[in-house]
């Protein structure tokens, strides 16, 4: 079915009233995500422009609404501390959308999460979010004319691309982890044009030290039965997708795809993502390009084949 | 990551008390003399450029004597490193050493957390001897990790030399998290004979995320670029600093055609991913990236109009080649309307391929085409079904009809292309008679003969920004409220231009890019 989120996850917004934070908590909800409510500290006790409350911490969000999934849009600088506090108050599933949260910040987030007893589970900073798409079923146009009635998209992706499994003209799913934000709105394209729907869409993020990394991704699509084949999308830059092709030739019995982005980059150049640099013979494109198909990858070579690759990995076409 | 010069980091590291050769930055042979005059004895001169393998470049040079000392800087200055200029070289005092080491740090993305890489010998070429590398774990807190560290240190035998090492490593990490760097690096790190350790080499990036907590630092544009940053990008910055609406991205990588090439063009992408997706398939096509441009996050049409301006501000591309993200989550119409008013403006005489995938892109390609129709140019948009490598394939053809129609006598390789050129105006804007209102960056200007005229149709398509009082415009808000209309205010001129409804025009400034061309 899916993994990580579904219909029944409880989603609050921390930054529901700045003016990113607002205009995806609306896109998330005329989705039909159940978006609960949202953190404003100074603002508790107001509603939001879809009419759901608003809470000064947390805490007591978690407390008024069992929210138990949380999407962060605060500035840089508070973000870290945003994740701390939604980890502190016992949310397992911590999204953080925001751009531009200094490594350093994150080194130390990571070094408490990782010391929690019951961790939660980190998706970016610096990323598009996480989607389990449902049927289509409505316009999307409003609260009360949802686009779908069993989803769950968080983050700033566009709904209407992804396709859930009742309307796949080839009737499988994949599961895609990527990277880059707009590479994964590409393959969910390619892959719902070919006629194949998506479980769930995993955007880790572009930054070097992030919550979940590809094998985290691949290991959840692994066990997920309605997960039929696994996409990912990944760039220059660490080590992430060379740990990910030894984790796959290993455990993964499913079909898996890749892509790799940067390959004309020349070395040292960040290309919009700060953990897109090339630091050593093993992140560069060729490098990650064949471990991966030494690992019975299918790797498309163009970004326009990521769907191509899947369905050839999936041997349905 | 932003980088810093190696006297900067030189600086830096003087000052928590690593031991550095005495020295100073210079930019003119004059400086360069007086500084080895200063230094006595033998000097050597490196230009500060971000890039290894100086010494391969001749990018280093010895001098035994002050004029010599200014003879090399004479012939340093006038490098170039890539497309870039050298602009400042590093003056110092010749060490003679017994032993060099290479130690660097940086975050290690698998383990999330700082990792200091220490090697015996030091000089070019250390990426080729990686197993002879010591991995140290750091903290982020307390540092090296301290055993670790000095089992390190015992492999390399250093004798009498290893606790000034070891204190030097140290330091070393205590510099790199005070300044947020994300690498830093030092090769070499030279032992002399009595003993003493002193960093020869001083390479740092620091976190671009963090600069805005180190303005101690200096660093003028927090972005990753692989030379100190061209009036272009710093122009760029500043428009990205005082517009948030989406980001902004733009960064030079080449000011001529690689051998055997197509032609350098502009790029223009939306995405990180999208970007680099669509780089690839723009050079797998033939053609050399003159910038790397990135607009996204529901960027403002001023925004996208003036990276279009700056990106139109470089010389010699034979093509403006815009992709991103194919299924871009923002309101594509919006770019349109900013790409459609900078094209206008600038008669654009070269061809233009642009992919506006993404929300509401029927509406922005047809924005495009019609506001374009009539330029010189050959402007196409395209939509998310529109892979890049087909619009690159397309785009190749265009540019080779362009290029075949623009061929005349006179016109060589080196000449062709693009030249820069001072937008063009109505006649009404900055007359006295015009009136104008300010918007965020610039003003609106209409032309109170046309208003006469065209009232009703400007009024129209003003999203009930503007209305008639007795003859003579008016805002529907109040003038602090209708700074922050710029974006309707673009739509609408672009709209009245489609529809050939002439009398409004948004002047929108971009300090310094005018300087720049005729400075050229």
């Amino acid at each position: 079915m899916s993994v990580l989120v579904n219909a029944k996850t409880r989603v609050i917004c921390q930054g529901i009233t700045g003016s990113f934070g607002a205009q995806h908590t609306k896109g998330c909800y005329h989705y039909g995500t159940r978006v609960v409510g949202g953190v404003t500290p100074g603002k508790g006790g107001t509603k939001d422009a879809n009419g759901l409350p608003v809470f000064d911490t947390v805490e007591r969000a978690v407390r008024e609404t069992g929210a138990d999934a949380t999407m962060i849009f605060v500035p840089p600088r508070l973000a870290a501390d945003a994740i701390l506090e939604a980890a502190a108050a016992g949310i397992p599933v911590i999204c953080a959308i925001t751009e531009g949260v200094p490594v350093q910040d994150m080194i130390k987030v990571r070094a408490v999460l990782d010391g929690m007893e019951k961790r939660p589970t980190l998706i970016g900073p610096n990323c598009p979010g996480i989607i389990t798409p449902g049927p289509k079923t409505g316009g999307g146009t409003s609260g009360s004319d949802p686009y779908t009635n069993a989803g769950c998209k968080i983050g700033i992706m566009p709904g209407y691309i992804h396709t859930h499994v009742s309307q796949a003209k080839l009737g499988k799913s994949v599961g895609i982890v990527s990277r880059s934000g707009t590479l994964t709105y590409e393959a969910v394209w390619q892959t719902s044009r070919l006629g194949l729907g998506q479980s769930t869409c995993i955007g880790i993020g572009g930054d070097p030290v992030r919550g979940l990394s590809h094998i985290d991704c691949i290991e959840l699509f692994n066990m997920d039965p309605d997960t039929h084949g696994i996409l990912m999308i990944g760039e220059i830059g660490g080590t992430d997708e060379i740990d990910a092709a030894h984790y796959v030739r290993q455990h993964v019995k499913k079909p898996v795809a890749a892509f790799i982005a940067g390959r004309t980059a020349p070395p040292g150049r960040r290309m919009g993502h700060a953990g897109a640099i090339i630091g050593g013979a093993d992140d560069t494109a060729d490098a990650k390009i064949r471990a991966l198909q030494a690992a019975g990858v299918e790797v498309a070579l163009s970004p326009a084949d990521m769907g191509v690759a899947m369905v050839k990995a999936m041997r349905l076409g | 990551m932003a980088r810093l010069h190696e006297y900067q980091g030189k600086t830096l590291l003087a000052g928590a008390g690593v031991r550095v050769p005495r020295g100073r930055a210079v930019q003119s042979p004059s400086e360069a003399r007086a500084a080895a005059t200063g230094l006595g004895g033998e000097v050597v001169l490196k230009i500060q450029a971000w890039t290894t393998g100086r010494a391969a470049l001749g990018g280093i040079a010895f001098a035994k004597s002050p004029e010599e000392a200014a003879k090399h800087a004479e012939r340093l200055l006038s490098m170039h490193v890539g497309s870039f200029p050298v602009t400042h070289l590093l003056v110092e005092q010749k060490l003679s050493f017994a032993r060099e080491l290479f130690v660097s740090l940086s975050i290690d993305d698998a383990a999330r957390r700082p990792v200091i890489l220490l090697a015996s010998a030091g000089g070019t070429g250390i990426e080729d001897r990686a197993k002879d590398i010591a991995r140290i774990p750091c903290d982020v807190h307390s540092g090296p990790d301290e055993a670790s560290l000095r089992t390190s240190l015992a492999l390399l035998k250093l004798g009498a030399a290893e606790r000034a090492v070891h204190e030097a490593v140290r330091t070393l990490f205590s510099v790199a998290r005070s300044i947020e760097a994300r690498s830093l690096e030092i090769n070499p790190l030279v032992i002399l004979a009595d003993g003493s350790v002193v960093a020869a080499d001083c390479r740092v990036t620091v976190d671009d995320y963090a600069v805005f907590r180190h303005p101690e630092l200096g660093i003028e544009i927090a972005r990753e670029l692989d030379h100190p940053p061209t009036e272009l990008e710093r122009i760029a910055y500043r428009v990205e600093q005082e517009d948030h609406r989406g980001t902004f991205f733009f960064a030079q990588m080449n000011t001529t055609p690689a051998p055997g090439s197509k032609g350098l063009i502009g790029f223009h992408g939306a995405g990180g991913g999208g970007s680099m997706m669509s780089m690839d398939a723009i050079t797998n096509e033939g053609f050399t990236i003159a910038n790397f441009c990135d607009t996204s996050g529901n960027p403002s049409p001023a925004k996208v109009y003036r990276a279009a301006r700056i990106i139109l501000s470089q010389p010699g591309l034979v093509g403006y080649f815009g992709s991103g993200s194919g299924v871009a989550n923002q309101e594509q119409f919006w770019s349109a309307y900013g790409l459609a008013k900078a094209f206008w403006e600038l008669e654009l005489s070269i061809p233009a391929v642009i992919r506006l995938g993404g929300n509401t892109e029927d509406r922005a390609v047809d924005i495009l085409h019609s506001a374009c129709k009539d330029l010189p140019a050959r402007v196409e948009g395209y939509k998310k079904a529109d892979s890049p490598a087909k619009i690159a394939a397309r785009f190749a053809s265009l540019v080779a009809d362009s290029l075949r129609s623009t061929e005349t006598a006179e016109s060589s390789s080196l000449t062709r292309g693009w030249k820069p050129r001072s937008p063009r105006r109505p006649a009404f804007v900055g007359a006295s008679s015009a009136i104008h209102f300010d918007v965020k960056g610039g003003r609106v200007w209409i032309d109170p003969v046309a208003w006469r005229a065209n009232a009703p149709a400007i009024v129209a398509r003003s999203a009930g920004l503007l209305k008639d009082s007795n003859g003579r415009p008016a805002l529907t808000v109040a003038p602090d409220a209708f700074l922050a209309k710029d974006s309707d205010m673009i739509a609408c001129e672009v709209e009245c231009r489609r529809d050939g409804v002439e009398g409004l025009f948004v002047e929108l400034d971009i300090p310094g890019l005018e300087a720049v061309r005729e400075h050229r």
